[in-house]
This record gives structure tokens, sequence and C-alpha cells, in this order.
């Protein structure tokens, strides 16, 4: 691929970031975990066809505004969620709208690379096999391969697909979750920490990797190094005592934030 | 000296060397505690070590070999009348000796002498005393017994200065020892690995000695019956009135023995492996924490209840409500109340351990489960499963090596049974597929064999430990192949 090509589509890309509709729009969303409450009227939308990173100290909530994002917070015992979130103008707290269903269309990657005591074939046919996505066998092996190759992993495991998942490298493996969320075709893509259990080299493929996945996916990222976020994303929020500091193209965020806390951060001076 | 007495004086001896060894390290410390190589407190241990356990070993040495050594010397100077017998003989006179030997010491000086010169009857003079003598009681018995009690108290002396002298010597050794840079530390912990490998050992050694002490007595059952009749007989008949006069020794056919300890376990495997199953999996996967830190102790309630309960349970309530339902269903359908279900069958002893191992199977199985990453449980929900696609498609297939190897730990339970089969099958050694009917267990007939007055010689009591290594062996296997389902699994899960 041409590199100037490929900086030349992602400037056009950046620049026409205001233009861009939103995928989800969060509006005054709050998260009590019981008494304790850990966010306070985030309100966030998260652009189509966008890498859009979550950027803050630990404990800041981000992992938690993530999560609500496909009410992974439904399974913690005390945890309630107040405010509206829309995906494509659907109300996903709505009663109606069931929360599998939700799942299926927003999916997510783990910190901890988490593939299920099966083979690799059956990680990824997970999704489709529960959903119903495939039928023959050929339509399986079509969407296995194909998930594959977009989580950029097939050509190293297509002779292996058959031994277990858990038997792969950590980076591999977390390829291999990205593909399985993959498989299901959702819309977004949440990703909390995905590449903190990770060496370097493994790091730079699933940042590779969402790079690519931007044209298909919306892509919501949360992640404690700054480098990633500069690298992978579009748009940054940042986030802290659970409140959204700020949010803006990341370009901007990492050269003229407008908020002092967002440049303490970025600098270093605490987090 | 008692030996108790001693005992308390060498834990004192001890006492003492701990803080003589503290005040010596101390001393040598020059007040700088970074001096010594090992704390004040390890440097007094050390040397309450070498005080209290070479003169506690050489005491438990002396108190097993003294008695050995004052018998046989007793032994020797009994009349040559008495020693030509043998055996048995000598250790009657023995045993009359040592009886008349604790009663001398209850007597007067004139009590002795009239006894000494034949002018009173020893077995009058003691019994007065409250010193009962099996036999007439002879003279020499008198010159035995005195220097039987003359040994005694030689040696109890003799005891007392030799292990008050290590005891003492030890001490003094190790403290004569301590110094700044002397290693107390590793040699305090030496011996408290010393004493770990020891208490290890013994349980190990028990279960061999256990074992050993079974396939010997099996051993002696096998010269008696053949253990082709045994291992392939088809009748269980032991004919225990003809036991001890030869000849007729009955029949010890194994099988169905065998055939009723498989099937009844295999009947409670039937009732307690899905309804513990399906509890763990609502009780870890579905139910709320109260629900579920109220309702586990409860469920766990059952599995602290005497076996024998759950014997009452089945024969007074389960047994007959099944003759009667059972009696009733077919006078519904056939017009005859004639019950198929008998009171003790089966069925009965089945359910009834079914309900015992409930809580077993799903204790386990739901720590099992419980175990399971959180992490897979979220991958699952994530990509849009339903809690009961991710419960049966991930975690479960994750906890099966756990699940069955808690599976066939209940099965070895169920196998080994007793106190519910006694009540709830019977006692009759059948061969039959009618699970209404009564049949009978391993462990039921071990009972059976064991609680007699026959003497321990005859095969009707010898079986009892074919029989017990028999089961031994069936759990032992259980247990080995539970083991090795799960490395198996677990080398394709992990």
């Amino acid at each position: 691929m041409n590199i100037m090509s490929e900086a030349a589509v992602e400037k056009a890309l950046d620049q026409k970031m205001n233009t861009v509709p939103y995928k989800m729009i969060g509006k005054d969303v709050s998260v009590y975990y019981g008494d304790k409450r850990a966010l306070f009227d985030v309100n966030l939308n998260i652009r189509e066809n966008t890498v859009t990173a979550l950027i803050g100290p630990s404990g800041c909530g981000k992992s938690t505004f993530l999560r609500t994002l496909n009410r992974m917070n439904d399974t913690i015992e005390n945890c309630r969620v107040t405010g509206k979130i829309t995906l494509d103008e659907d109300d996903i707290y709505d009663p109606a709208i069931d929360v599998v269903e939700l799942r299926a269309r927003v999916g997510m990657v783990f910190q901890k690379p988490n593939p299920f005591p099966k083979s690799i074939y059956d990680n990824v046919a997970y999704g489709p096999r529960i959903h119903g996505l495939a039928r023959t066998k050929a339509d399986f092996d079509e969407v296995v391969e194909t998930s594959l190759q977009k989580a950029g992993l097939f050509n190293e495991v297509k002779d292996r697909l058959h031994e277990p998942g858990t038997g792969l490298s950590g980076g591999q493996q977390q390829r291999l979750c990205i593909a399985r969320a993959v498989a299901v075709s959702p819309e977004v893509i949440l990703m909390d920490e995905p590449c903190s259990a990770l060496d370097p080299i493994a790091t730079a493929k699933v940042e590779e990797l969402i790079h690519e996945l931007r044209t298909n996916f919306t892509i919501v990222i949360v992640t404690h190094s700054m480098q990633q976020a500069a690298r992978v994303s579009q748009r940054t929020a940042m986030f802290h005592l659970g409140n959204l500091v700020e949010e803006n193209d990341t370009d901007k965020m990492f050269t003229n934030p407008d908020d002092q806390r967002t440049q303490d951060y970025i600098m270093g001076r605490f987090g | 000296m008692s030996t108790s007495l001693l005992l308390l004086l060498i834990v004192l001896i001890g006492f003492i060397s701990y803080f003589a060894g503290r005040a010596r390290s101390l001393a040598q410390a020059n007040g700088k505690l970074s001096n010594l190589h090992s704390l004040p407190g390890y440097h007094g241990s050390y040397v309450a070590i070498w005080a209290i356990l070479p003169a506690a070993l050489v005491l438990g040495a002396w108190l097993v070999a003294a008695p050995m050594y004052i018998d046989s010397s007793t032994r020797a100077i009994l009349p040559e009348t008495v020693q030509t017998q043998g055996g048995a003989t000598v250790e009657l006179a023995l045993g009359q000796v040592k009886s008349v030997a604790g009663g001398l010491k209850r007597l007067t000086a004139e009590e002795l002498s009239s006894l000494e010169n034949g002018s009173a009857n020893l077995r009058s003079t003691l019994a007065a005393k409250g010193v009962a003598l099996a036999g007439e009681g002879e003279p020499y018995m008198i010159t035995a017994a005195q220097h039987f009690n003359a040994m005694s108290v030689t040696n109890r002396w003799l005891m007392s200065a030799v292990v008050l002298l290590i005891a003492i010597a030890g001490g003094a050794y190790a403290i004569r020892n301590i110094a700044t840079r002397f290693r107390a530390r590793n040699q305090v912990e030496r011996v408290i690995l010393g004493s770990l490998i020891v208490a290890s050992s013994i349980a190990i050694l028990t279960t061999v000695g256990i074992v050993a002490s079974m396939l010997s007595e099996a051993g002696r059952f096998f010269t008696m019956v053949s253990p082709f009749e045994f291992f392939f007989g088809t009748v269980w008949d032991p004919r225990f009135s003809a036991a001890g006069s030869g000849g007729a020794s009955g029949q010890f056919g194994l099988i169905p023995l065998l055939a009723g300890t498989l099937y009844i376990a295999f009947v409670a495997m039937l009732f307690a492996v899905p309804i513990g199953l399906f509890a763990a999996i609502y009780m870890a996967e579905y139910a709320s924490p109260r629900l579920r830190s109220t309702a586990k102790p409860l469920l766990e309630v059952l599995a602290g209840i005497p076996t024998i309960v759950y014997g009452f349970f089945a024969l007074v309530t389960v047994g007959p409500f099944l003759r009667d339902i059972s009696a009733q269903l077919n006078g519904l359908v056939t017009g005859n109340y004639q019950n198929f279900i008998q009171a003790q069958s089966v069925v009965t002893a089945g359910i009834v351990m079914g309900i015992m191992l409930i809580p077993f199977v799903s204790s386990l199985s739901d720590d099992i489960i419980t175990q399971v990453p959180r992490a897979l449980r979220d991958g699952s929900l994530g990509l849009g499963a339903t809690r009961s696609e991710t419960v049966k498609k991930v975690i479960l297939p994750a906890a099966l090596p756990g699940i069955v190897g808690a599976l066939l730990l209940t099965a070895s339970r169920a196998v080994g049974e007793t106190m519910i089969v006694v009540l709830a099958a019977g006692v009759a050694a059948r061969m039959q597929i009618d699970p209404f009917e009564p049949m009978t267990t391993v462990t039921v007939k071990i009972v059976n064999q064991l609680t007699g007055d026959l003497e321990f010689t005859s095969p009707q009591t010898l079986v009892a430990f074919a029989l017990g290594i028999t089961l031994f062996v069936i759990t032992l296997g259980l247990n080995i192949y539970a083991l090795y389902i799960v490395r198996k699994y677990r080398e394709q899960y992990e």
C-alpha cells in the first residue's frame, strides 16, 4: 500500500470529522454501583466509522462508560444506569430492546484475551452459531475465514484451525477475540484496553488491525497509553473522576487541548 | 520419678534453656540486634530444641526397651520347671509375677515377712489388698516379684537420671554454640522441616499399614477359598452355622454383592447427578447473592446428616411410601392391589442414597463452576449470547473436567456407603435386575460377617477382608480414573 496515499486519505477523513454522523449518542449518562456514583451526567457521542479513544487516569469511569454502551454493566450486581443512550435512534435501555440483540450489534473485546476453551474455528463460529448467521458448513467456513482474515490472523492459523484457541500466543489470542467479535458482524466494537496484556510487537499488530477495522466498524477503545490513543484514534474523550472533561479531534487533544486537566494528564503530570 | 513428672521436668529445662539461649545471644549482640545472624528468639528455640528433643527421644526409646529387658531378666529367674514348659505357660507365670509385684508394694513389712516364711497364703493376702490373682500363686513368685520390683525401681532412677542429664547436656552444648554469626534460624527451620516430614509420613505409613493388614488377612482367606471361587462365584452363602466345623465352608461368590453395589450406586447417581448439577448451575449462575448465601449452606447441611439417619428415613418413610404407592398404582391399572415395589428394594436405597449425594454433587460442581474465569462469561455475553447459552456452550465445557472428577468422587462414596443400604436395601444377596426387589452390597456383607462371635480364623469372617480389599481396589480405581480424566481434559482446555 502506498504510504502517501494512505496518509492523504486519513487527512481527508480527519478534516471531515465534524461532518461524520453519530452512531451512538449518550445523553446525561450516570452510573451507580450501589450507593457509589461512578459517572456524572456524561454527554458523549460516538461518530460512525471512527475510532474514539477514551482516556483518563485509573478509576475515572472510562471503562464504566464503555460498558454502558452494550449494557455489560447489567451483569454486575447493584449497578444502575440513568440517562439515555441511543444506537441509530434506538434507546438501548428501552425495556423493549433485547439485550442479546444489542450485544450482537455492539460487540466487545476485553482487556485480557479470553478465548473460549474450544478450537480456533469454534471460537470464531461461536457468535454466528448462536445468532443463526450461518447454516451450512460452507457458510461457517466462509464466516470463519473472512473474520480471521479481517483480524489479520488467518495466515498464521489456517493450518491449525481445529487446535485449541488457548494454545495461541497472547497477541494471537487477542486477535482471535477480535475475529470472534467481528464474526457476528457488529456495527460497533468496544475495546477495553485491548493491548494492556500484550508485548509491544503484538500491540503494534493489534493497533494496525484497529486502524483497518475502522472502514467497516465504529470502534470505541479505552486505553491507558497516550501514544496508542494518538496513533489509532480520530476522536479522543478525556474522563476524570467520573466526569467527561473534554472530547475533541485527537490531533487537537494532543496538541492544543481546551481543558487544563487534559493538558496535565497528557503531559503526565497526574494519572 | 514418674514419666509425666520427668516429661514436665524436661519441658521445664527446655523453657529455661530458651531464655538462657535468648539472653546469651542478646548479650553477644552488644545491644545491636543486627549483629546477630538470627533473632534472639531463634537462638532460644535452638537451645530449647537441643534440650528437649534428644532427651525426649531417649525417654521414648527407654520406655519401650526397658520393660522388655526387665521382663526377659525376670523370665530368666523363673524356676526350670516353668521354663521348660515354654511359650504360653511362661507368659502366664510372668503375668502372675507382675500382679504379685504390684501387690507386694501395698503390703506392710510384717505381712511381707509372713508371706516369705510361708505362714500366710499369697492369694488371700493379696486379695485383701484388692489385687486379684488368677491362680493360687507359688513361693517362687514372691522372689521373682521382688526381683521385678527391684529392677523397676533401679530402672526408674536410672532413666530419670540419664534423661535429665541428656536434657541438661543438650542445652549446655547448644548454649556453647551460640555466637553472633551462628545460623540458629536455619537450624530451627531444619527441625521444623523434619517434623513436617514426620507428620506427613505418619499419614502415608498408616494407609500402607491398613492396606498391608487387609492384604495379609485376605491372603489367609484365599488359602481356604480359591480366588477363582471368590471373584467369579455367583452364589453368596457363607453358612454361618457351619463355621468352625470344617468341611462344609459355604460359598463366597463376590458377583451378587458386586452387582448389588454397582446397581444401587448407579440408581443413586441417576438421582443425584441431574438434580445436583442443576442445583449447582442455578446457584452459581442465576441465584442472587442473597439467595445463594442462604440456600447453599442449607443444601450443605444435607451433607452433614449422618447416613444412619438417612437409613431411618428410608426404612420408615421412603420404603413404605414406595410400597404403598406401587400397590395403589397396580390396583388402578390391573385391579389387583398387590405392591410391586418391596419396602426394602434397590430403588428405595438408590433414591435415599441419591438424596444423600445431592449436596456432594452440587457443592463440588458449584465450586468448580464458579471457578470458571469471569472473562469467559463476559466474552460470551459480550458476543450476545444469553445466560443459558453461555452456561451450555462455554461454562460447562470449561468446567467439565472438574465436574467429571467430582462425579467420580461421588460415585466412590456411593460404592462405599453402608448404613443406608443396610436399612433400605436389605441383606439378601441375590442376583437379579428388578430394581423393585431387595439386593445387597459389599459393605453390608462386611458388617454382617464381622458382627458375630466367630473367631478370626474361619473363612466366614476372613472373607470380610477379601471384600474390603476388593472395595478398596474399586474406589482406588475410580479415583485414579477421575484423575486421569481431569488431566486429559485439562490439556485440551487450558
